[in-house]
């Protein structure tokens, strides 16, 4: 077991790193530079500013300082808000992504493998359509299409819940922001868990223990769900960066100033090093969750430990 | 299916032709007019917008322009993810090994992020944003290719084209590749709505397509603006857009479907 999660964490830090050097490149190889404006300052003062952003220096021994910093959890400053760095801009918004993002993640699990089991119980039965029709309508509608409707029809039309997150308090104002980022990821789940359900409950074991005399519940609880929740594990990893990807949407749309609020302002600002920064937050997130995903799978399915 | 099929059509047609059916045109601002509903008067079908621009017309250039971005974008994939499945599966071993790896590495990237840090460094270039998404697109299409390609080079008349002296690349790209048309077609269909999702993403953020030009996307962003005065202007294209989607959705699986119903036999 230790060999396999290991094994994991070594594929995963040449993958981060792939992310870091490449989106570093990326920021850098573009044309002009961040303090490009309307009215270009004088070229002394250019090449004093520059310097004091290390920018001068040729670009590998720029790439290995912004390595350096990074390994001391150092993102470097952000170049549109001078007095904050990175660092500090992403832990202010995180906190707030991260409550969100949780929230919609259990919301998901607990709706969509519910739904799905129920599907594939009554599979055929107009029960098991409608579910399915509703997760292909969830798939395919995106979260900024759902976010304002939602907003339009229950907050501004019918004042059942508050539209901003800002002036509102309590629990209300958790409400939309979390159905529309868990929605897409509920169909997803459900469709998963149908597919699999239906797959386990077709078993020989699952025979048996109905002929053991066990009743419907007792099966799924203690036989079935857990080789049938294999693949909605394996989908965890896409699932998070779903998430991710949604709130910085559903964030824009609630006004929650949250990282991904902060992310699509840096990007409009054209504010470098704080995207930068926040692309590689995201990278770390993303990877290291999916490590955690793939060694848990390891725990719980001991034949993918042999390869 | 045909539903689908149908609808997707319709609007293919309408985007077409749309554009000369109204006396406006998609940039053209009228103060006189601003934020009227949608309706038979003045022939604003669908209303205007806070400039008083026609939202008919520019509907219709987004459904275009979605549409454009969507297309291309699947075809950049396609041909890479053709020739590299190909092509590993094709040459097998240690080089098909490698290969496959650096795909599984590349599935772990937050692509769509990389995407808006290279919109923001290249100042949202329109040819671009074909390209970015275009290159996130490959993977699922370099591995159905890749599987396709190893049963196919084990039959006799890849074999029969070895002996008389083909080489590789012609094999490849003349006898194994037509072969992969039915489950390419599928997949090209299932990539369209994904690209037609990571473009209106990008435009409905403000880092796609630019004004005066727009898109479902941005059209979207655009409604949520004016949500609350004229919501005409959200409900129009983001039922459009979701529409569409589903439309591409359920066309792909139903594709799918037949073509798995056909190997299967």
């Amino acid at each position: 077991m230790m060999r396999y999660a290991l094994h994991r964490l070594l594929w995963a830090i040449p993958t981060l790193l792939l992310v870091i050097v490449l989106a570093f490149l990326m920021v850098h190889a573009a044309p002009g530079g961040p303090f490009d404006d309307e009215r270009a300052p004088h070229p002394d003062v250019l090449a004093t500013v520059e310097a004091s952003y290390h920018l001068d220096e040729p670009l590998p021994q720029q790439l290995g300082r912004y390595l350096y910093g990074l390994i001391q959890g150092d993102l470097g400053p952000s170049f549109r808000y001078p007095n904050y760095s990175v660092s500090e801009l992403i832990g202010h918004g995180f906190p707030a992504s991260l409550k969100l993002g949780a929230l919609a993640m259990l919301l998901a699990v607990l709706v969509g493998v519910s739904a799905g089991t129920f599907a594939a119980l009554r599979q055929g039965s107009l029960t098991d359509r409608a579910v399915m029709s509703f997760a292909m309508t969830g798939i395919s509608i995106p979260v900024f299409v759902v976010a304002p409707v939602l907003v339009l029809l229950l907050a501004v039309k019918l004042h059942w819940l508050p539209a901003g997150w800002s002036g509102s308090a309590g629990a209300a104002k958790y409400v939309l922001p979390v159905i529309t980022l868990a929605l897409p990821q509920i169909a997803y789940i459900a469709r998963l868990t149908r597919a699999s359900m239906i797959d386990v409950l077709g078993r020989d074991f699952i025979r048996t223990a109905r002929a053991q005399g066990l009743g419907t519940r007792s099966i799924i609880r203690v036989h079935a769900l857990k080789p049938a929740m294999l693949p909605v594990l394996s989908y965890m990893g896409p699932a998070i960066a779903a998430i991710l990807t949604g709130s910085v949407v559903v964030e824009q749309v609630f006004g929650i100033p949250g990282l991904g609020a902060s992310f699509v302002q840096g990007a409009l600002n054209r504010d470098y090093t704080l995207v930068l920064g926040i692309v590689i937050f995201y990278a770390t997130l993303i990877i290291a969750l999916n490590l955690i995903v793939d060694v848990l799978y390891g725990v719980i399915d001991p034949r993918v430990r042999q390869q | 299916m045909k539903w689908s099929a149908g609808l997707l059509l319709f609007v293919l047609l309408l985007a077409i032709v749309g554009p000369w059916i109204s006396p406006y045109a998609f940039q053209d601002t009228n103060f006189d007019a601003i934020l009227r509903a949608p309706g038979f008067v003045e022939a604003h079908y669908f209303g205007t917008d806070e400039f008083g621009r026609d939202l008919f017309v520019r509907t219709l250039l987004g459904i275009r322009i979605t549409l454009l971005v969507a297309v291309v974008a699947s075809l950049v994939s396609l041909i890479i993810g053709v020739s590299y499945g190909a092509i590993a599966g094709y040459v097998g071993g240690r080089v098909d090994a490698v290969m496959m790896r650096i795909v599984d590495t590349l599935y772990a990237l937050p692509f769509i992020f990389l995407v808006i840090l290279l919109m923001v460094a290249f100042e949202r270039n329109f040819l671009l944003i074909f390209v970015a998404i275009g290159a996130i697109n490959w993977l699922d299409m370099a591995r159905i290719v890749r599987g396709q390609t190893l049963s196919l080079r084990e039959r006799e008349f890849v074999d029969a084209a070895r002996l008389t002296g083909v080489s590789t690349a012609r094999i490849i790209f003349r006898h194994i590749a037509p072969n992969l048309l039915g489950i390419v077609i599928v997949y090209v269909t299932l990539t369209i709505p994904q690209a037609i999702l990571v473009e209106s993403f990008l435009s409905f953020l403000g880092l796609g397509v630019q004004e005066p030009q727009t898109s479902l996307g941005s059209l979207v962003n655009g409604g949520v603006k004016q949500m609350e005065a004229a919501p005409w202007m959200l409900l129009i294209p983001a039922t459009l857009l979701a529409a569409m989607l589903m439309c591409f959705n359920f066309l792909g699986d139903a594709l799918r479907d037949f073509f798995d119903a056909r190997h299967s036999q």
